[in-house]
């Protein structure tokens, strides 16, 4: 297998498992977690997809750099939304996924 | 129980439409990565990654500034919502402080090392900005503030900088009659580097204001709403 | 001049401005800045109809490299539709929004958010489709959170969280399309996509990412709390807009990849979903007690009716399918002026009764007449009832059904007219009964009220001068050639 096919499988397990806690997962910080790993996944799976076989990719390595930064945006969003979200419900979960 | 048995079945409907995907996927018909070397002299910059991210999808870049900007913009409207208390977010460590004497001519250097580095090499506005925002986060849990940036104007101005840059040079073309971000190939390298410098501000920035938007507060959640809220 | 970049140029312009600005300017700025970016749109329609498709290639870099911009009559007739309902509900905004934290963080995001819209329309290239929707779920989470209440934070909470979901799973396709073809633009989707199994998986995966975003029933979970808690003008945009934009790209690559390119079942499975929503979102409306939270669950049913498209043009004769986009579109535009009408007059009247209750609005007739009639008119559109946009509409649907004999829809849209008529019939009868005979509400300022009232119009004259827009939207795109 080469390098970038063995990536790719690694981002397809990451992906997988990054949706599996975003889904059964409750508390936000865990599915944020989640989100994130799911994120890496995807980003391997595309860099080790475009990348297999021929010489190094650097559209692909570019997207991923873009994706990153979109990934850190949402990240940040999310953790202000959340401590915003806590110190007025003393909770870190959603009300109706109780 | 059931909830798990969901996630598991959709985690392993995803999985293996992914690895079918994988698995059966064809030879590409494009060759981009061919494409992108036999352009790169005609591009604004040296190495391929950098010459993808700032010229031949410049683009994306412009609205990735943007997508950060509006995570400070939200970060901010949000603070002035819900009142901060007392700042807390030094830690009071000497040892950090001394560390820190040391650390951040190095940080600065890394950074600047960084940005000039990407017109050849791997590096560029990102990594040089994420430098540049670890610096100022390490200096915040020093307990050294950022006194300057208490002018409202100020902050604004440095943070929207790298995207009013890159617009402003979108439009710039526009009006010359040329694309949308279609540097002069005469000053094609000195726009990028221009643009890469302002978003390495505008970046760390960003990314700081965002560390310390949403502070933690020692006195806990205080709770105006709560006996409001009702519980169903 | 070429209006395409400055469709995006001019609204990231307004951003960066009011961002800038201090507080007292942002409102005057916008709408200064109105005018330009309404008139790029229209120029974009224009071109598009006199010279045929119009593009732009971004940095001069023709795609694949690079990425191109392309108006056909769709995004161009898009664009034109959101400066059609923006306008009216930033002139809402600089009338209706109190607090601080609501006008700090309100002008820059609606700027970015128009931004994201216009970026949507124009993208011919997957991965910008990507970033486009992400700006776009971004400004839409904040709106919501401004309305500052613990609610709305957890509102918006979810959203985000939806909108994360959503976009990965998009991301997850564009990788495989990237890795099957080896380019990202749209052009060469529709060249050599057809056929292969995993451009097709990357599809299925796209699709299920743009039905979290757009709120599809069963998946709409996130949507009532967010539209519904959000500040009027907020609730107007993302309700008549933001979900239209992941619909926008989910029929983009369905039509890209081709009418035959996607399975029957996919696209049945899409249709009885929007079905499902149909009634359970009308049904969920007529039993709510908040104003703006029925007005909520009425989008969920109103985007069942667009999901009906899918069956409908898949493996369909081309006469059926054409009655089908024709019918699509006029819904799509009817029900994004007649919700932003609806919200913006559901605000006005919450505003006047000074509560969200329903069952508080008695009496409200008499005093507020013109607010109660704003409401009136939108609601005649959202059910269906001639003249409207949404008469017209649905009659077009019923057609492509009869058409494809799909009979199976035609219980779905009078069911669906049935239920929404009731839930607007429910908030009229409750406002028309007498109250208290002293005038204990507020005065929502005329403008207010005369934002509502331009855009419920337009959304009835649209069912009597169907013709015209629906011929702007079909050129340059598969069905050109009908009707």
């Amino acid at each position: 297998m080469s390098g970038g096919a063995w990536y790719a499988w690694v981002g397809v397990a990451l992906s997988t498992l990054g949706f599996f806690g975003f889904v059964v997962h409750r508390h936000l910080v865990r599915r944020l977690l989640a989100f994130n790993i799911m994120g890496s996944g995807c980003f391997l799976l595309l860099v080790g997809l475009a990348g297999d076989g021929r010489a190094i990719d650097p559209v692909a390595q570019a997207l991923v750099l873009t994706g990153i930064v979109v990934a850190v945006a949402s990240t940040a969003l999310a953790l202000v939304l959340l401590r915003r979200w806590y110190r007025v419900s003393g909770e870190s979960v959603l009300p109706e996924d109780v | 129980m059931i909830r798990l048995l969901g996630a598991l079945l959709a985690c392993l409907t995803v999985g293996a439409a992914l690895a079918v995907a994988v698995l059966w996927r064809p030879l590409p018909v494009e060759d981009l990565p061919l494409r992108v070397t036999s352009r790169l002299a005609e591009a604004g910059a040296g190495h391929a990654v950098t010459a993808v991210l700032l010229d031949f999808r410049a683009y994306d870049t412009l609205l990735e500034v943007a997508v950060l900007l509006v995570a400070v913009v939200v970060a901010m409207a949000l603070r002035e919502a819900q009142p901060d208390g007392p700042d807390r977010m030094g830690l009071a460590n000497p040892l950090l402080r001394a560390v820190m004497g040391w650390l951040l001519p190095l940080l600065l250097l890394m950074a600047a090392y960084l940005l000039w580095a990407g017109s050849s090499r791997p590096g560029g506005a990102f990594q040089a900005g994420s430098v540049l925002a670890a610096s100022g986060v390490l200096l915040r849990l020093a307990g050294v503030g950022f006194n300057w940036l208490d002018n409202p104007l100020r902050l604004r101005a440095v943070l929207v900088l790298g995207l009013a840059v890159f617009v402003a040079v979108g439009v710039s073309t526009l009006i010359g009659g040329r694309q949308f971000l279609d540097y002069p190939h005469e000053i094609a390298a000195d726009l990028i580097l221009v643009i890469e410098l302002a978003l390495t501000l505008s970046i760390g920035l960003a990314l700081v204001s965002l560390f310390q938007l949403a502070p933690p507060q020692h006195t806990g959640p205080h709770l105006p709403d709560r006996r409001r809220r009702t519980r169903r | 001049m070429n209006p395409l970049p400055w469709l995006v140029a001019l609204p990231l312009t307004g951003a960066i401005l009011v961002f800038v600005l201090p507080g007292r300017w942002r409102a005057q700025v916008s709408l200064a800045l109105l005018v330009p970016v309404a008139f790029a749109s229209l120029l974009t329609l224009a071109g598009v109809l006199s010279q045929g498709t119009q593009s732009h290639v971004l940095g001069g870099w023709l795609a694949p490299l690079g990425i191109g911009l392309r108006a056909d009559g769709f995004a161009a007739g898009m664009a034109v539709l959101t400066a059609l309902v923006a306008t009216p509900c930033l002139v809402h905004a600089a009338f209706s929004l109190r607090t601080k934290a609501a006008r700090e963080g309100f002008w820059p995001l609606a700027w970015f958010l128009w931004a994201a819209l216009n970026t949507i329309w124009l993208s011919a290239d997957l991965f910008n489709l990507y970033v486009g929707i992400e700006l776009l779920g971004l400004a839409a989470v904040g709106l919501v959170a401004l309305a500052g209440s613990a609610q709305s934070l957890a509102a918006a909470m979810r959203y985000l969280l939806v909108a994360l979901l959503g976009s990965l799973l998009y991301l997850l396709g564009v990788a495989l399309i990237y890795a099957a073809l080896g380019s990202l633009a749209l052009a060469d989707l529709a060249a050599h996509g057809a056929g292969e199994p995993t451009v097709l998986i990357a599809v299925v995966l796209m699709t299920f990412g743009l039905l979290l975003k757009t709120a599809l029933f069963p998946l709409h979970g996130w949507l009532p709390p967010a539209h519904g808690g959000a500040l009027t003008p907020v609730s107007a945009l993302l309700s008549a807009l933001v979900i239209k934009a992941s619909l926008f790209i989910l029929v983009r690559l369905w039509l890209t990849m081709g009418p035959g390119a996607m399975p029957v079942t996919l696209a049945w499975t899409l249709g009885l979903m929007g079905g499902g929503a149909v009634f359970w979102g009308g049904w969920m409306a007529l039993r709510q007690t908040r104003l703006k939270i029925l007005v909520a669950y009425s989008t969920v049913a109103q985007i069942g009716l667009l999901f009906l498209f899918f069956p409908l043009v898949t493996g369909t004769p081309i006469a059926a399918a054409t009655l089908a986009w024709d019918g699509m579109v006029l819904m799509l535009a009817a029900h994004a002026c007649a919700k932003a009408a609806m919200f913006l007059a559901a605000g006005n009247l919450v505003l006047a009764i000074g509560g969200e209750r329903i069952a508080d609005l008695n009496g409200v007739c008499r005093f507020r007449p013109f607010s109660l009639l704003c409401f009136g008119i939108a609601g005649v559109s959202l059910s269906g009832l001639p003249p409207s946009g949404g008469f017209a509409a649905k009659w077009l649907l019923v057609q492509s059904a009869l058409a494809s004999g799909q009979w199976i829809w035609l219980p779905v849209l009078l069911g669906g007219g049935l239920l929404s008529a009731a839930y607007v019939v429910k908030v009229l009868a409750s406002a028309l009964v007498e109250g208290p005979v002293s005038d204990r509400f507020k005065v929502p300022s005329l403008p207010l009220d005369l934002s509502a009232f331009v855009l419920g119009c337009i959304s009835l004259v649209l069912g009597l001068v169907a013709h015209t827009p629906l011929a702007w939207l079909r050129a340059g795109g598969p069905f050109a050639g009908g009707g």
